[in-house]
């Protein structure tokens, strides 16, 4: 008689199943139309036009810059934040991570809507700031995912580590810089790559502020909404390149990092 | 008298938490130059805290540190000449081993040459030539030990503390670091003081040993002095194997313990309270006749060198050592030579006695089931619905392998000529007026001494049972 044999790799199937479907079939009707024209014919039109448009191309330059500063303004809230919630010895200090992390419970929506009304109030129109307010309501967006990875690495770091530094002849300061700091550079790197690449694309918030700005992710959607699939294709595929080359170069500098582990 | 320098003097050290709980209490100590000193105690006795302390990572809420004569006490660690071997290594993991060891040198503004040149010779004192640029966490557990020693020592610090640096090895990975630590305290001549809980460790390595228990030091000397005149019953139990025995002098040069009387060298006053050790390998096992008590073989185990003989005499317990076997169930006498009995001035007269534990897990003394818990007593300790005993970690503990001891003060006690309603039965064979009451010897029928204090006169030779609350009992568990 032969032996029913159940093998391990059965179980991939429904994986590899919905892998293909939900990931590779999309990424290839998204390269089809970023290649074709509107007759179906090869083409590179799309990618010449993309780097020839002084508009796209701005927009490219001008969303690299919010994300740019949008992560650099998280880092700098974050980090000191993490670290005074991850040194501290108060009994209260899980409240106080909470406190941190309630906020991203409450609906999206809500949170910008109330930032908005509260922007109003303080700048008047809106659209006088609009680079200001983008920046503003994406970093209150994402703040907590970049407090959350810095604070489990710094909460995570042996004390014996900072105890052999100051043994060994380095001051307060000192300790910090040659050893709590790099030591933090994983939970540093994930929660930059939480808060950059969302901000690249992320739209919403600017919409829900009001204002004329365009970012690459408003970009694509009013191409779609025009029915030129095969521009905004383009545009995607574009992005979703150098979000690639992105997570490759942190990849590659966490590798380096292999110590210390992220949360989320 | 030794003539070197102290390098480093502790004046009544206090540290207290915040939490009131005192970890080392009016600590004084002289470490002379060149000295190798080991702190040993069982954990939690505050060898760890006090070493802490010379580091600079803890202050001392009392008293004060010197080093050179020069007070340090609040100094920072990384203003003082000392550096620390750490228990579990703290290197560095974003460093590779040369950034490891030079990092206090560079602290220290040296030039690269000459940094170079100094981590090279570190790593040869370790035996680690040619791995500069190794990760860590390449390494094995000793080498990244051996690391963490060069760390330490290339920054030629006037002390090196060592926080029980080879915990985490294997035996014989340990055995060979002692003597390669030892050969290396010769070759740099600096003074190293050492932490651990392993005695043999203590023994093995150091020029002095400070054995030290909750928080106090019970005993200061060589190596030789610690294991062969231990000073109380603490040290004598924590060093080496020991028969530990609660006495009385009987006379002059004479004790009687273990249900018999033995002559020893020791001229205590009569009528003194003693504890006597007995090492096993000078417990001498004889003819019934020729024995000063006599007991029953209940256990042989051959140990290698010698085997390990348990007689048990009355309730009492004697554990020889022996180049001879004997067989279990043999009725034999036990000799000890009156030079190889220590007898010690019993500090306190608290009572100390075996509770028995059941086999369903209760505690029993003298065929009477005491109302305390096992769990209550080992902390964090549960009984399942098997009526198996777990640890804090669910571990199954085995009623064989603990001994629980009781203890009550004298005062706690009392006698009663309702015989039967005490919960152990004796005779007064001694007593002692003491100002304002009397201090009694009862010898129970289970061949112990207790020792009772009352205000009222009692006979000589009187039975009484002895009623003992247990609410005033304290009890620990030894594993």
């Amino acid at each position: 008689m032969k032996k029913m044999k159940f093998s391990r790799k059965i179980l991939g199937i429904p994986y590899a199943a919905f892998l293909l479907l939900f990931v590779a079939a999309p990424l290839f009707v998204l390269i089809y139309y970023a290649f074709t024209n509107g007759q179906g014919q090869f083409t590179t039109a799309n990618l010449t036009g993309f780097f020839s448009d002084p508009n796209t191309l701005g927009t490219l330059l001008y969303s690299f810059g919010i994300a740019v500063v949008t992560t650099g303004v998280c880092l700098l809230l974050a980090y000191p934040t993490a670290y005074i919630l991850a040194t501290s010895r108060l009994k209260a200090k899980s409240v106080l991570v909470m406190l941190f992390i309630i906020p991203m419970w409450i609906n999206f929506s809500l949170r910008i809507t109330a930032l908005k009304e509260i922007l109003t109030w303080l700048e008047g129109n809106l659209a006088y700031h609009p680079f200001l307010n983008t920046v503003i309501g994406m970093s209150y967006d994402f703040l907590p995912f970049m407090i959350l990875p810095i604070y489990t690495t710094i909460s995570r770091l042996d004390g014996a580590l900072l105890e052999a530094a100051r043994d060994l002849g380095a001051d307060e300061a000192q300790a910090f810089l040659k050893v709590t700091l790099p030591l933090s550079l994983p939970g540093i790197i994930s929660g930059v790559s939480m808060v950059f690449l969302p901000a690249m694309t992320n739209y919403v918030v600017l919409d829900m502020l009001y204002n004329s700005t365009y970012i690459m992710g408003s970009l694509i959607g009013s191409y779609f909404a025009a029915y030129n699939w095969h521009g905004g294709s383009m545009i995607a595929l574009i992005l979703l390149a150098i979000i690639c080359l992105f997570t490759l170069f942190t990849s590659g500098m966490e590798e380096e990092n292999t110590r210390g582990g992220t949360l989320l | 008298m030794d003539k070197r320098t102290n390098i480093i003097e502790l004046k009544h050290i206090t540290k207290t938490y915040e939490d009131g709980f005192s970890a080392v209490t009016d600590f004084n100590l002289e470490v002379k130059q060149g000295e190798f000193i080991t702190f040993l105690g069982p954990s939690g006795c505050g060898k760890t805290t006090t070493l802490r302390m010379i580091a600079g990572f803890d202050i001392p809420t009392e008293g004060e540190i010197l080093l050179n004569g020069e007070p340090i006490t609040s100094l920072p660690p990384n203003k003082r000449p000392i550096n620390t071997v750490f228990q579990r290594y703290a290197l560095f993991p974003h460093m590779n081993i040369f950034d490891n060891i030079a990092f206090g040198l560079k602290q220290r503004k040296m030039p690269k040459r000459l940094i170079e040149k100094k981590v090279k010779k570190a790593l040869e004192l370790v035996d680690l030539e040619g791995f500069e640029n190794r990760k860590t966490d390449t390494l094995s557990g000793g080498q990244q030990q051996r690391v963490a020693i060069a760390r330490a020592v290339v920054n030629e610090p006037q002390i090196l503390l060592l926080d029980e640096p080879l915990g985490a090895l294997d035996l014989k990975m340990r055995k060979e670091m002692q003597l390669e630590l030892k050969e290396m305290h010769r070759e740099l001549g600096i003074t190293f003081i050492y932490v651990t809980h392993d005695q043999e460790e203590a023994l093995t390595m150091s020029d002095k040993i400070v054995v030290m228990s909750e928080g106090k030091m019970q005993q200061i000397g060589t190596p030789e002095d610690i294991y062969n005149e231990p000073i109380n019953a603490f040290v004598a139990d924590f060093i080496g194997d020991s028969n530990i025995f609660n006495g009385i002098m009987t006379g002059k040069l004479k004790a009687r313990f273990c249900g018999g009387e033995f002559v020893c060298v020791d001229d205590v006053e009569e009528g003194t309270h003693i504890t006597a050790v007995v090492r096993p390998e000078d417990v001498l096992l004889t003819s019934p006749d020729r024995g000063i008590i006599r007991g029953i073989v209940t256990s042989v185990i051959f140990k290698g060198m010698h085997y390990e003989i348990i007689v048990e005499s009355g309730k009492n317990e004697i554990v020889a050592q022996s180049v001879n076997s004997a067989s279990v169930g043999e009725r034999v006498g036990v000799v000890v030579e009156p030079d190889n009995i220590h007898i010690m001035i019993a500090e306190d007269h608290t009572n100390i006695f075996k509770a028995e534990i059941n086999k369903n897990y209760e505690l029993e003394y003298n065929g009477r089931i005491l109302n305390a818990r096992i769990t209550d007593i080992i902390k964090g300790s549960r009984m399942d619905e098997d009526g198996t005993l777990l640890d804090v970690n669910g571990l199954e503990i085995d009623r064989q392998k603990i001994r629980v001891m009781a203890s009550i003060q004298p005062q706690d006690i009392r006698m009663t000529d309702e015989i039967e309603e005490g919960l152990v039965q004796g005779y007064i064979s001694n007593l002692i007026y003491k100002g304002d009451h009397y201090s009694y010897v009862i010898h129970t029928d289970l061949e112990q001494d207790f020792v009772v204090d009352d205000e009222y006169l009692w006979n000589m030779e009187d039975q009484v049972g002895l009623l003992m609350p247990e609410e005033k009992m304290n009890f620990t568990v030894k594993r």
